[in-house]
């Protein structure tokens, strides 16, 4: 492969760094969501190179258990948000201001 | 050489459509950018020796979950516009700052680590002895028998969780005064 | 010899079972329970009295030791009390007046809301007395002592909601509080110097004092008597002390309490002779106190503050005696004047009854003695006794302490006593032309009062009156032969005229004061009404006790005021409540600060959690 490694790695640092933004500069929850959606994508792109780059399958089989916890998570976290609207009638999270004291 | 060119190709996609997600108003517009970045990601892995995982990629991610979020959208309603205004002092300040330091921390991680340049690297071809899925099979199911089993148990919970959560309960109808601003937006 | 503790113990527990059970006494059962525990006090105490004259004179002494109250190094303080002639006196006149006046109040306070309270408060104070009165040692009176004053607060506070009564009940306990801590000076100055408070080792060892010792701790303790008793200058408490019930003022401001100054004084007198100058500056203050309370007492319309101020001038009658070394005769007065100053203020209390509106104006009275016969009566002849009309018991009394001057060979001492005499009898006839004779000033119904009050009026009233025969002469009267043993024989006479003569002169005097005012008030031949507006300047000066209270009020109380003023506005309120209050006040900012960070905000966590892995990171870099 002539791509050196440390490349894709820098394109995952790229993403997490963009999605660790959008986390927290949006208000809406679902976006929110997203973007740490695409964090955990970018950790697994990383994942997935230092598998090449150490020549196992370790890093494979942990995005692999990586995609499947991030399914589940997905599930529960867009049933909280519906229920969140369906309490407030909005999905700004700037609005959840329960824990205020 | 084709990796260099599907590398050079795809990489400046997914950055951008990443960036897009993040700064777009509406919400549909932002599932279909990820969707895109999925769309990358899972030629990277296949640039990196991982069928299998390009092929879940796109069956998992970008055809369950990202429909699942646009269920939702469509479900709540909330795809209009939504301001980008921000209202917490030095919040955009403080997260540019951090964005960047991630970024430079990245760097220099991966420069301290594998190093910026091309390296030798093992024949995979080997380690993908009778195929990908078969060889993720063969280490899955003798290494890593017991997360397995227990992530179909998570998988379960987490139906179950959900279900729970998306229950109608009697006098669901009353709600939480949200602010005003909120309440304009969901009346139009 | 163990009947002793019954004496002060009856009361006690009287008082105990009042305040601890208080709300289940109807009507006026607690009154009768108080007044039997005290007579029967009286009826123990005469046992005692008994048990004394069974034996010889040299032998009348009894100490019963009870328990070893503080030990404490060698500082060791015993519970003892001590019968001897003048402790037993004492009891026997506290006891005996002191269950009369509880038997009259128990009409006198019917329908008082706090009826109960109040004769708990009174058997209290009985208690306290007769612990000073029988104390053996100066730590168990000093308990006495300032029990009583306690009791008397409590007492002359009682209708507490009248703000006059509270002001005079803080205002008598302050005052005496001055004297009070003067004696205790001296306690402990006895204690440094014999080792002992007991009053057998100091009395003994007493003569052997240097002159400047024994005047410093003579004139300590003689400080806490002239608080206690109402002299110049702490005499100020007691006639605002009149606003505590009529009772109230029989016993604790005649007969007892005010009287333990001169028990004191008389207990400790061989450390007040082992001074060359204690005992004259104990009869000058005396007899300096007599004159002027009996002109103040001239100058009052107010016929309980007369009262008062008459037992001021007759207290300084009794410190007198005692400092021309006549100390039996001073007891002797202080016995008598028990008994017709209390039947004086009880008759007072029945004629204030029967005229609206609780009335005390003498000028608003006026021929009663038609209208209330017996109170009249028992009136009368007790203020004759303390004119000192033969053969009445003031007479007898009054005329020794009077004549001891003269015969001690001190003449000025004895012209300033007749003057005092002359005073007494002025007020004392102006008083009662003034209230019992002469027409009608006033609108209401007088009567004599209901048959308990009359009766103790009548009892006390004989008393005054035949009372005289405990000491028909100085050397051989039953009392003063009776003190013998305590206080010594009767001084000898060193010079003047013989005692008949003496005696003649006193009583002369006493006529001529009776004269005067009767002529003024009585006679109509003179305008007093008139008189009074024309001096009325003088008359002032009078009433205001030649305005000592103003004075002390402007150089002493005010700046008192103003200093704790200073100390509860400027360091209470803004020091000590302002550091106390910064330091929670600074943590509530603290607070206030820190709960900045928990706005609920999710994003704000979410950026607190960004910022910690960076920072996590950067950590980690490094040390790679």
């Amino acid at each position: 492969m002539r791509t050196p490694i440390s490349y894709f790695l820098l394109v995952s640092g790229t993403l997490f760094t963009i999605g660790t933004i959008g986390v927290l500069l949006r208000r809406n929850a679902l976006i929110i969501f997203m973007s740490i959606e695409l964090q955990l994508n970018a950790v697994n792109l990383a994942l997935v190179a230092f598998s090449r780059q150490n020549g196992n399958l370790t890093g494979q089989v942990l995005t692999f258990f990586s995609m499947v916890v991030a399914a589940a998570e997905v599930v529960v976290g867009l049933a909280i948000i519906v229920s969140l609207y369906r309490k407030r009638r909005s999905v700004d999270v700037d609005d959840a201001r329960m824990l205020k004291w | 050489m084709a990796d260099w060119v599907a590398f050079w190709v795809i990489a400046p996609i997914a950055v951008v459509s990443a960036g897009a997600m993040v700064v777009s108003r509406n919400a549909v517009h932002a599932a279909l950018l990820l969707i895109v970045n999925f769309f990358t990601l899972a030629v990277f892995f296949l640039i990196l020796g991982s069928e299998f995982l390009f092929v879940v990629q796109i069956i998992v991610y970008a055809g369950a979950i990202m429909v699942l979020f646009l269920f939702v959208i469509m479900l709540l309603g909330v795809d209009r516009e939504v301001g980008l205004g921000e209202q917490l002092k030095g919040q955009r300040v403080l997260a540019s700052l951090l964005g960047v330091g991630l970024l430079a921390e990245v760097v220099a991680a991966v420069r301290l680590g594998v190093g910026l340049r091309r390296s030798a690297l093992p024949d995979f071809r080997a380690v993908n002895q009778g195929g990908n899925v078969q060889a993720l099979a063969r280490v899955l199911f003798n290494h890593f028998f017991l997360p397995f089993e227990i992530t179909s148990v998570l998988l379960i919970v987490a139906a179950i969780g959900a279900m729970l959560h998306g229950r109608r309960h009697v006098g669901d109808e009353e709600t939480i005064d949200a602010l005003p601003e909120a309440e304009e937006v969901a009346a139009k | 010899m163990r009947l002793t503790i019954l004496v002060p113990l009856l009361p006690l527990a009287g008082a105990a079972i009042l305040l601890l059970s208080g709300k289940r006494w109807r009507g006026s059962s607690a009154g009768w329970l108080a007044t039997g525990l005290v007579a029967a006090g009286f009826v123990v105490t005469l046992i005692l009295f008994f048990r004394l004259l069974g034996q010889p004179p040299q032998h009348r002494r009894y100490v019963a030791h009870f328990f070893d109250w503080i030990q404490v190094g060698t500082f060791r303080v015993a519970l003892d009390l001590r019968d001897d002639p003048l402790s037993i006196v004492m009891a026997l006149t506290v006891t005996g007046v002191g269950s009369l006046i509880h038997l009259y109040a128990i009409d006198y306070m019917h329908g008082d809301p706090r009826f109960t309270r109040f004769f708990a408060y009174m058997n209290l104070f009985v208690f306290f007395m007769l612990t000073l009165v029988l104390a053996n040692n100066f730590l168990v009176l000093y308990l006495g002592w300032e029990g009583v004053g306690l009791c008397s607060y409590l007492l002359i506070g009682f209708w507490f909601d009248r703000p006059a009564a509270a002001n005079a009940a803080k205002k008598a306990f302050i005052t005496t509080r001055i004297g009070d801590s003067a004696f205790l000076i001296g306690i402990i100055a006895i204690w440094v110097h014999f080792g002992s408070l007991d009053f057998g080792k100091v009395f003994g060892a007493a003569p052997g004092l240097a002159n400047g010792t024994a005047t410093v701790l003579a004139l300590l303790l003689f400080a806490g008597a002239v608080g206690k008793s109402a002299q110049l200058p702490l005499h100020v408490w007691l006639p605002d002390a009149m606003e505590g019930p009529t009772p109230v003022s029989a016993l604790i401001h005649a007969a007892t309490m005010v009287t333990a100054g001169v028990y004191l004084v008389v207990r400790t007198h061989r450390i007040f002779e082992a001074s060359s100058s204690a005992l004259t500056i104990v009869a000058v203050v005396g007899i300096v106190t007599a004159i002027y309370a009996g002109l103040c007492a001239i100058g009052q319309d107010d016929i309980k503050r007369m009262l008062a101020y008459s037992t001021i001038s007759q207290l300084g009658f009794m410190f007198f005696g005692a400092g021309v070394r006549a100390y039996g005769a001073a007891i002797f007065l202080l016995v008598t004047h028990a008994f017709f100053k209390a039947c004086l203020f009880l008759s007072a209390g029945a004629v204030m009854h029967g005229l609206p509106d609780e009335e005390t104006d003498l000028l608003r009275m006026g021929g009663l003695s038609r209208l209330m016969r017996v109170t009249a009566l028992a009136w009368v002849v007790s203020a004759a006794a303390m004119a000192g009309i033969p053969p009445l018991s003031g007479f007898f009394s009054k005329d020794q302490v009077i004549s001891a001057a003269s015969l001690a060979g001190r003449e000025a001492l004895w012209v300033a006593a007749l003057a005092g005499a002359l005073l007494t009898a002025v007020y004392m006839g102006r008083a009662t032309f003034l209230a019992f004779f002469g027409e009608s000033r006033h609108d209401g119904h007088p009567h004599d009062p209901p048959p308990a009050m009359r009766w103790v009026l009548v009892v006390l009233g004989a008393g005054a009156a035949v009372a005289g025969v405990l000491g028909l002469s100085a050397g051989g009267g039953a009392l003063l032969r009776f003190l013998k043993p305590v206080v010594g024989p009767p001084a000898e006479r060193v010079a003047g005229p013989p005692e008949a003569v003496l005696s003649l002169i006193s009583v002369i005097a006493a006529l001529a004061g009776i004269g005067l005012a009767a002529f003024v008030y009585l006679s109509g031949r003179f305008d007093w009404q008139a008189f009074r507006a024309r001096f009325a300047g003088a008359r002032q000066t009078l009433a205001r006790g030649f305005y000592v209270n103003d004075v002390y009020a402007g150089a002493i109380v005010a700046p008192a005021k103003a200093g704790a003023a200073f100390l509860a506005y400027l360091v209470d309120d803004r020091v000590i409540d302002g550091a106390v209050n910064g330091v929670g006040g600074s943590f509530r900012r603290l607070a206030g600060v820190g709960r900045l960070l928990q706005a609920g905000l999710v994003r704000r966590y979410a950026l607190a959690f960004a910022a910690g892995a960076v920072g996590i990171l950067v950590y980690v870099a490094v040390r790679l």
